[in-house]
Parts: C-alpha cells; structure tokens; sequence
C-alpha cells in the first residue's frame, strides 16, 4: 500500500487531470452547452494546478518503472500543460465568436494534457504507447471539431488516418526491442543494449522512431501537417504546433538518450536524416504557401528538424539546446497563432499571406508583432529565435556534427526568404483597395500575440538568465531518482 | 576630462533612447509627428556625436587594451562585454559622425513615414556602434546581425523602383555569409572555453582547424566588404537605397567587413591568415583593376560610385592581410578616410538627384555655370577619391600599397595601376557632368547648393582634408593597437 500511495504522489499532476477531466466532463454533460465558458474557466485552473503539482510534486519511480519523475519530466510538463492552458485561453474566444461553444473542448485538451505528462514521464514501452494514444485520440478529435467545416473534417480524418499508421508503426518497433531485449523498461532494455546490440533490436529501434517521427511531423513523415494546420480550427493547430510537440520530443530523448544510450551511433544516424530532411521540406516547401497557416506548418517542419539535431548529437548540451528550443519555439508559436486569431475581416479570418499587404497602415502594432515573430523564427539575434537556434547549434559544432549544423543554417536562410516576404508586405506594399475593414481584434488574442512579440524581444534577454540553467537543470538531471 | 560612467553603453544605446522617445511622441500623437521626429533623431545623433568625442578623449593612446571596458556576467555561453582599442573606438567616432549628418541630408528629402525612418536610422545606429564595441562573441553576432532588419525596411520602403528586389538581395546574400560565420562562432566558443574576444584572441586555435575557421569567417566578412566577386549585391542596394542609406551603407556597414578581419581572421588564425593571404592579395588586386573597369562604363552615377567602393575596398583587404604595421594602419586609415569620401561623393549624387530626379550620367552636364560651389565640393571628393595628395585618399593608398609591396610585390603593382583607373573613372564622371554645355534644358534652372547642404559638407571637407594634411590624428590612436596586432601576428607565422 505504502508503494501505491507514493506512486500516486509521483503522478500526481496525471492523476489530477485524469480525474478533473472527467469530473468536468460530467459537469458538461449535465449542465449543457451554456457551461462551456465555466468548463474552460476550471479547465485552465485544472492545467495550472497539475502544473503546481508537477513542479512541487517528488522526484522518482513508480509504478515498477513504468512512470518516472524527473526534472526533464518536470520541465516538459511544466511547458506541456501551461501550453495546453493557453490554447484553451485561444479556443474559448474563439468558439464565441463562431458561434459553436462546446464544454468538450477544453475536456479533451484537458484529458491530451493527461496523456501528454504521461509521455514526458513514461519509463517503458507501454507507458510510452498509453501516453501516446491517450493524447492522439483527443487531438484526432479536436481537429476535426469544427464539423461543419468541411477542410476541419478532412483534417481530422486524414490525421486520424496516418496517425492511426504511425501507432502501428511505432507498435511494431516496440513490439520488436520487446521481443530481442526481453523487457519493456527502458533501463533494462539500456543494460541489454549495452552488450547485446543485435540487428533486431536495431530494426525496432528505427521503427519506433518513425512512429515518433510522425508525431512531431518530421519529414519524411510530415504529410498530415500542411493539411491539419490549414483545415483544422486556428486554437486547435496551435495547440497541435506546442504541447503535443513538446511531449514528443521529451519522450524521444527520453527514449533514445535512455534506454538506447549505447547504440547512438546508430539512432543518430536516423535522426540526422530526419533532420536533414526535414531542413530541406521545411525551407523549400514553405516557399511556394499561399495560406499562413500552411506556411507555419512547412515552417514547424524545419524547426522541428532543429530540435531533433539537438537530441542526435547525444550529449547533455544536446537535450538542453533541445528543450531551450522548443520552450522559445512553443511561445513564437502561440504569438502567430493569436495573431491569426486576432485578425478578420467581417469575421472571415486573414490567413492569406497576400492579405497582409499593407497591414501597417490599419495595424501598426499586430504588423509589428507579426515582424517580430517572423525575424524570430527566422533566427534573427538577438529575437528569441536565434537563442534556440544559437543552443542547438552550439551542441552541435560541440560535437563536432558541424557539416549538419551547416546544412541546418543554409536552409534557414532559403527559409529567410518566405519570412522576408510576411515582412515586405505589411511594410512595403499599399493596402489593397476596397476590401472591408479589419473587425476588432479580441483581446485575449491581441494580448498573448503582443506578449509573446515582447518576450521574443527584448524579455528574452532576460529570460534567457533563468530559461538557461533551468533547462540544464533538467538535461542533466534525467533519471534522477 | 569629465568621466561618464558606463560610456560604452551609453554611447551604443543612446540612439536606441531616442528610436523610443521618437515611438512614444509617435504615441502621444500630438502636434507634428514627422517633425518631432527629425529634431529627436538629430538632437539624439548629436548627442551619441558628444558622448564619442568624450570618448575619444579620454582614451589612453599609449595603451594597445582594451580601455572602457564594461563586463558582467549574463548567462552560460554569453557574457556582456564591451571595450574599445584604438581601432574600434575610431569607428564609433566615424559612426557617431556620420549620422547627424545622414540625418540632416534626409531633412527634406524623405518625406514618407518620417518617423519609421528615424527610428530606423536610430536602430542602425545603436546596432552598428555595438558591432564596434562588442567583446563578447555573441554579443557581437547579434549586433553584427542585426544591422541587416533596419537597412532592410530602409532600402525595401524608402529605396527606388527596383527597392524590393535589392532589399531581397542585400538581406539573403549577407545573411547567407553570416550563419556559416556563426558556425564558426559556436565551435570555438566550445573549443577555447570562452566567448571573451580578447581571451579568444590569445587562445591558440589548432592548426588544422584554423582553415575551416579562417574561411566561414572571410565568407562573411568578405560579403559585407564587399569583396569581389561576392559584390554584386552592392550597386543594387545602393542604387535602390535612399542618399543617407547610401552613405550609411558605404560610409559605416561597408567597413563591418574590414573590421572584422581584423577583429577575427588576423590575430585569431594567424596561420590561416599566412596561407590564405594569396588569395586575398588575389581577390583584392582583382578587385581594384575590374571594378574600376566596370565603374568606367557605367551609366548611373551612384552604381559608378558603388563599384568604386568596391575597389577602394580591394585597398583594405590588401592591406589587412599584409600583415605588417603599414598594411593594417593603411588598411584602417582607407576605411576611415573612405567612410568620408564616399559618404561625401554618395551625398553629392544626392545634390544634383534631389533637384532633377535622375541619376543618369547622360542627362547631366554643363552643371559648374549654374552650380559654382558645388563644383568646387564635387571636385574636392573626386580628387579625394582618385587619392590626391593632401587628400585623405592619398595616406590610405599610400599606406596600404607600401605595406603589400614587402610582401608581394605584383599585388602592389596592380594596385597602383587601380590608382590611375580610379582617375580616369573618376575624372570622366566630373567631365560629363560638370564641364561642357548645358544640352538637357532641364538643367538650365537647377540652383546650386543650399545653406543646409553646406552645412553637411562642411565636417566632411574638413574631416577629408584634415586628414590628410594630418594623417598622425588617427595613426597616433591606431598605432599601439595595430603594433600589438602585427606583432603578435609575426610572432605567430614565425616571421
């Protein structure tokens, strides 16, 4: 009993979610469509208790190994769920404005987050599948939770299509290091790598890769991406371009660094391609987009393959520069996807990159922002952008993967140019004539757009103090305990 | 001398006060924005011009340290470190001197989004300041970056017809120079431990690293020299650019490049320097003699006088991978005395285009009855640019071939043959536009120049002639830190 009250304490923040999602879920139900504000409301509370939780909460195992509490799982839970806190912010605006309020929304974003801790804390393979599938399920329905929308059902469809590929995939892979390691954790499996690397093991290991490939849509597995960032509904893709994000690429290193610490030579390999890639898809497919939600897809491509550089080059540095990456990329992120939130005309949103002509004459202050965002994805210093890019890069060139780290910086600057473009047309091209003007934008968007321009510019500055040894903090604290 | 505490800082940052002071009137929304912000920025820049010249002041001439320096601690991997020797600190002067004058030649001229203008201008002005007086790795990255964003926006709003297209290419071309430099960066910050420019400075970097090194660095310094044949990118942003952006871009960011090298590529990889010094010599003699040639045909005056920054620039490089004390003092000499002349000479252009509205050589001729001082300005900055002596032109040239001539004796020769094509360009472009009749009827009510004019060519004919009469006002500043660079240089190719 003694083992079952301290592993509830370990997963603490899980638990929370797990259960007040339901509790929500029930209280939805039977209050009906007008508790959806309220739903969101406790559902945010819910989020940021879950994070209290899980930065308060005990280090160590539990559940025999099956769950861990880390400081990488820490600091990726952190991110994960006050992610999730934000989308929802974005989603309950958004819902009142199209006119389709459904306390289901923040449940499900309530009950991924569940599934999202569960990924940055699994210690074996069947945690590691729970977590994933927990979290897909909800995001398959979210996307597609604008149903009257034609493009959101498609999304929603095609997510669930290819992401129901990669769970077998990913199956297959685990099923295979299962079979030739003889165990499911991944620090047995770590001590069995470490003397027996037989090709078996291998050829799972790549498998389960691709699977976790597709979920951080890396290339060659990013075919859902440009469609499900352009059908699904703005809040839900900025969820889909954050949280789910982030708890993917903790569990890759978590897996990888963990329990595959002795065959980097060759999960490297496969990493380095994926990222190779995924520079390559990134930087050139984003260069012929029309929409801005599609060309933030092909744009999460590349950086994605930035993040994933910074777990292949194996080292500490490497995780660090990876979760500085992402936790700098996640706040770019929601600042564009407010900003799309926070501008329409007649109440047809401005997703069209040539739509933006002229934005600087109507809206000064969203054309700064979206300058300010655009020069920080693109890498420019001292942006918040370039300090992720600056992180992984290091880790690279520290361990001597500087060819790739070359590559990875000449695709940014083919990227340079579709960013350069947003910012040509708000600054130097006249608005377009007769078009109606841009409605009000609503405040929750306009706030987290104009917030997330001042932490890439001039916060991070600051930021950058405490971001840094607390992502140290938790790359080298990983399996403490 | 009244010491001001925090001087580096204040001297980089001060514009950046006024960029926001200028965005809050904006703000306040009362009264006259676009004049409110012209008056902002001058008094600003006039200002940042005092605070230099205290800090040229109190500098210790006898010392090769850094002096001023400012160093505290910010997070792994970067620290804030600033100081000036007696390179860098005349770069922040020239930049702080400059400016005003930017300023003061757009008054009029720029009439749209005045208030984005200035606080692009005071942007700039903040970032490139930085870049001269950055010690830190990274900080200098971000400041060095930096300056592409605002002369970006300057050449893409307020540039000429083709404006976008050469802001594209100014931008992605200097961009693409500087990401492998920041590889570069990243690695030795990892190999020495340190992002202390001068600890990496003394830091003995492995030999078989120095090429790799040596080479990711010239790819972007050469761009923003610009070098040929990685120069292309020039003559479009500057025929693109307004006048004061000309000025700036020729004047200041040109001599980011030269800096530079002689902040990293000659006293980090010596060996490096030693081995790839051919190609520079190469590069620079090519340089001088083509793009002289090209200047000769062209039909634009200011892409005549972009190509001739571009040879004139072969001068620096020549010199800096000479390696001895003339080449580097010549070299830093050229940069300094060129900022002023084709500062002067990209003004000029502006003279004759703000009251005509072309820039075409063709149109242009007979201007010296109707224009008697400007004539004689005009004059004075062709002579400078071919290198007259008594002229700032003369010492840089002078210098820089003197220095190449001990180590290779054809690169002097065909430098010295750039001299005499640089007067045949040069003088060509006086005779077509200033001598013979007035065939373009337009031309028979232009008005010579104005009180404002003058006043932004005042400091320059001064500066121009000043230093070249006097050529020991910089040397002197120089001369410790340039003596520390080659010696130490010398010592470590075993020369």
């Amino acid at each position: 009993m003694p083992d079952l009250i301290s592993a509830l304490q370990l997963s603490a923040s899980e638990a929370t979610l797990a259960v007040g999602g339901l509790v929500l879920l029930m209280l939805g139900a039977f209050a009906g469509e007008k508790s959806a504000r309220f739903v969101s409301v406790l559902s945010i509370l819910l989020l940021l208790a879950a994070t209290a939780l899980a930065v308060t909460g005990p280090l160590g195992q539990a559940f025999n190994g099956a769950y861990v509490a880390d400081p990488l799982a820490v600091y990726g839970k952190a991110l994960i769920f006050l992610s999730s806190a934000v989308a929802i912010v974005l989603g309950d605006g958004w819902m009142k404005r199209t006119r389709i309020a459904r306390f289901e929304f923040p449940v499900l974003i309530v009950l991924a987050s569940a599934g999202m801790g569960m990924m940055a804390s699994s210690g074996d393979l069947i945690s590691l599948y729970v977590g994933i599938e927990l979290h897909s399920l909800a995001l398959y329905v979210l996307a597609a939770f604008h149903r009257d929308d034609l493009k959101a059902s498609e999304a929603g469809l095609k997510y669930f299509v290819l992401g129901a590929l990669s769970s077998g995939l990913l199956l297959y892979g685990a099923s295979l290091i299962y079979g030739f390691t003889g165990s499911m954790r991944f620090d047995e499996i770590a001590a069995y790598a470490a003397t027996n690397a037989s090709p078996g093991l291998i050829f799972g290991l790549v498998f389960l890769i691709c699977g976790l490939a597709f979920k951080v849509s890396a290339a060659p597995f990013h075919m859902w991406t440009p469609d499900v960032y352009e059908g699904a509904p703005t809040p839900v893709v900025a969820l889909f371009a954050t949280a789910p994000k982030v708890a993917a690429m903790v569990l890759i290193a978590r897996t990888l660094e963990g329990a595959f610490a002795g065959s980097h030579d060759q999960w490297a390999q496969v990493l380095i391609l994926i990222s190779l890639i995924s520079f390559a898809v990134g930087a050139f497919g984003g260069l012929v987009q029309k929409d801005l939600q599609r060309l933030l897809a092909y744009s999460s491509i590349a950086n994605i393959g930035y993040a994933l550089l910074g777990i292949a080059v194996g080292t500490t540095l490497g995780v660090q520069a990876m979760l500085l990456f992402m936790t700098l990329y996640v706040i770019d992120q929601f600042g564009f996807f407010a900003l799309i939130l926070s501008l329409s005309r007649n109440g047809r949103p401005i997703r069209r990159i040539e739509d933006f002509a002229g934005l600087r004459k109507d809206r000064p202050v969203m054309a700064l922002v979206l300058t300010v965002l655009s020069l920080s994805v693109l890498g420019m210093p001292p942006l918040a952008g370039f300090w992720g890019k600056w992180a992984v890069f290091g880790a690279a060139a520290e361990a001597g993967y500087w060819m790739v780290g070359a590559a990875g910086l000449v695709a940014s600057v083919v990227a340079g140019f579709y960013y350069l473009r947003i910012i040509k047309l708000m600054w130097f091209d006249p608005a377009p004539e007769g078009v109606e003007a841009i409605d009000r934008s609503p405040i929750e968007a306009k706030t987290i757009a104009i917030a997330a321009a001042l932490f890439s510019f001039p916060l991070v500055m600051v930021a950058l103090t405490w971001l840094e040894p607390l992502t140290r903090a938790a790359a080298v604290g990983y399996g403490a305990g | 001398m009244p010491q001001i505490p925090f001087i580096l800082s204040v001297v980089t940052f001060l514009p950046l006060v006024g960029a926001g002071l200028i965005l809050l009137a904006r703000l306040m929304g009362r009264g006259d924005a676009a004049g409110a912000a012209r008056w902002i920025a001058l008094v600003t820049t006039l200002a940042t011009l005092a605070v230099s010249a205290v800090l040229v002041a109190g500098f210790d001439v006898s010392s090769a340290a850094y002096q001023f320096v400012e160093r505290y601690a910010w997070f792994t991997g970067a620290e804030y470190h600033m100081g000036v020797d007696g390179i860098s600190i005349l770069f922040v002067l020239l930049t702080a001197f400059l400016m005003p004058i930017c300023i003061i030649a757009s008054w009029t001229t720029i009439r749209e989004r005045v208030v984005d203008y200035m606080i692009a201008f005071l942007v700039l002005e903040t970032l490139v300041i930085g870049v001269f007086t950055a010690l830190d790795l990274f900080l200098f990255y971000i400041f060095f970056e930096g300056t592409l964003v605002p002369m970006f926006i300057i050449i893409g709003v307020w540039g000429g017809a083709n404006r976008i297209y050469a802001a594209y290419k100014f931008f992605l071309y200097t961009l693409l120079g500087s990401v492998l430099m920041l590889l570069a960066m990243l690695w030795m910050a990892a190999e020495a431990g340190t992002t202390s420019i001068p600890a990496l400075k003394a830091f003995d970097f492995p030999a078989y690293a120095q090429p790799m090194l040596w080479l990711a660095f010239f790819a972007s310094f050469a761009v923003k020299m610009p070098m040929w044949p990685v120069h292309t990118w020039l003559p479009d942003a500057h025929v693109q650019a307004p006048t004061a952006g000309s000025v700036i871009l020729a004047g200041i960011l040109l001599k980011l490049g030269g800096y530079g090298f002689l902040l990293f590529n000659l006293p980090m990889f010596p060996l490096a320097s030693e081995m790839f010094a051919p190609l520079v010599f190469a590069l620079s003699a090519i340089a001088i003699v083509y793009t002289s040639l090209v200047a000769f045909r062209q039909t634009d005056m200011k892409k005549l006088i972009a190509y001739s920054s571009v040879a004139h620039m072969g001068f620096v490089t020549m010199g800096i991978f000479a390696g001895n004390d003339q080449g580097v003092q010549g070299a830093v000499f050229q940069m300094l005395s060129h900022g002023l002349i084709s500062g002067a000479l990209f003004l000029c252009v502006g003279v004759v285009y703000d009251r005509m509205h072309t820039r075409e050589i063709a149109l242009y001729g007979g201007l010296t009855a109707r224009m008697p001082w400007f004539a004689a300005i005009f004059m004075l900055f062709t002579m400078a640019n071919v290198g007259l002596p008594g002229t700032s032109g003369f010492i840089g040239e002078i210098l820089t071939m003197t220095g190449v001539y001990q180590v290779s004796t054809w690169t002097a020769l065909f430098a010295a043959s750039g001299v005499i094509f640089s007067a045949v360009y040069a003088l060509t472009l006086y005779r077509n536009v200033m001598f013979g009749e007035i065939t373009n009827p337009a031309m028979k009510t232009i008005t010579d120049v104005d009180r404002r004019e003058l006043l932004i060519f005042a400091p320059l004919i001064l500066g121009t002639i000043w230093l070249g009469v006097q050529p020991g006002l910089v040397l002197d500043y120089t001369a410790a830190s340039v003596e520390a660079l080659t010696s130490a240089y010398q010592l470590a190719i075993g020369g």
